[in-house]
């Protein structure tokens, strides 16, 4: 670690590595996560915290498949879509999944440019990342209304056992929710980005805190991780 | 782990080359692309299950490890963020456990009423 700032305490003292870095980090004063922005630690507590939301209801949906005795409706033919004149099993899930990888690639590259103070780049991979993350939700609202008019409901459905259409609401309509804010939040950072205000350290209107181009890279954290949600949604929910 | 730092010039924070991003990103392609075809081709049993679970996770690791630049965190953060996410597996086997118990309950149930 070089020392490149000698008026930053963090890094005054160089770091140890391995196992005796964590135990020295942990038992450190003033604070456990050495090198990374606060706002940067407490996003990836909050991250924590929701992997547990999430890891909850993935679990109680497989409880409640594994313990039913009616048979689960098949995802393979529930979500095919009629296309080019023959049944295509699942494609409008696996296109959802494609535009939400494209955009966390935009935001990582998003995030890249940012810590180049490259203004107009950072502005424009956020709008696609946040265009993306709107595809990805109007995309989900057609599959609702697709399933909806087909009579699924949470406390039943014409194809099987009950548990489907309460695990698939409340799953994808909580993750769904998470991309909406994410789409909100993403919208919000670019025109932070566009104005300057990272450039100029001006206070944020909620928070007050001095603008910084560490910010992108948090709400990038938020974004590969609603990214990273649907990957185990896709397997267990669509695949199973 | 390798504990690269990229290029760390005057701005704290995590740069790396555009070329890693890329890369990443066609890999999500290739193993999504992979775990749709598992569906599209009906592959049945553990089968199924070994190759949409070993996908799912190389994903999964992908997008922790490079996007969310956790390879190149210290090992305090990465521990203190990874560590109870494993215990989640508890979670996963107490739900399993229960499940077949339910499920097996229910059976005995079912098959009384027909008697």
């Amino acid at each position: 670690m070089s020392q490149a700032n000698p008026t930053s305490a963090a890094k005054a003292l160089p770091l140890q590595e391995g196992v005796q870095g964590i135990v020295a980090d942990w038992s450190s004063d003033q604070r456990a996560f050495k090198n990374v922005p606060w706002g940067k630690a407490m996003m990836w507590i909050f991250l924590l915290s929701d992997t547990f939301i999430f890891s909850s209801f993935l679990i109680s949906y497989m409880t409640v498949r594994m313990s039913t005795t009616v048979p689960w409706p098949n995802a393979s033919e529930v979500f095919a879509l009629h296309l080019f004149g023959r049944d295509i099993p699942l494609i409008l899930i696996a296109i959802m999944t494609f535009v939400l990888i494209s955009s966390s690639g935009t935001m990582a590259m998003a995030v890249k440019f940012g810590y180049e103070k490259n203004k107009k780049m950072t502005f424009i991979l956020l709008l696609l990342t946040a265009a993306l993350g709107a595809t990805f939700v109007g995309m989900q609202a057609f599959e609702w209304s697709k399933l909806i008019s087909e009579g699924v409901r949470p406390w039943g459905n014409p194809m099987g056992a009950a548990q489907f259409g309460s695990a698939f609401f409340m799953i994808t309509g909580f993750h769904g929710t998470h991309v909406s804010i994410g789409v909100i939040f993403l919208i919000i950072v670019a025109i932070k980005v566009k104005r300057g205000d990272l450039d100029h350290q001006r206070p944020g209107f909620l928070t007050g805190r001095k603008g910084n181009y560490e910010i992108v890279e948090t709400m990038g954290l938020y974004w590969h991780f609603v990214d990273l949600v649907w990957v185990f949604i896709f397997a267990v929910f669509y695949l199973w | 782990m390798a504990h690269v730092e990229g290029q760390q010039h005057d701005v704290q924070g995590q740069q790396h080359p555009i070329g890693i991003y890329l890369k990443i990103w066609g890999l999500l392609f290739v193993l999504s692309t992979a775990s749709y075809l598992v569906d599209y081709f009906h592959f049945q049993g553990y089968l199924r299950w070994f190759l949409i679970i070993v996908f799912m996770l190389l994903k999964a690791g992908l997008i922790v490890a490079v996007f969310m630049h956790m390879i190149w965190e210290r090992l305090a953060l990465m521990y203190a963020i990874l560590v109870p996410t494993l215990l989640l597996m508890v979670l996963l086997g107490i739900g399993a456990l229960e499940a077949d118990y339910t499920f097996f309950t229910r059976g005995v149930f079912f098959v009384r009423g027909l008697l």
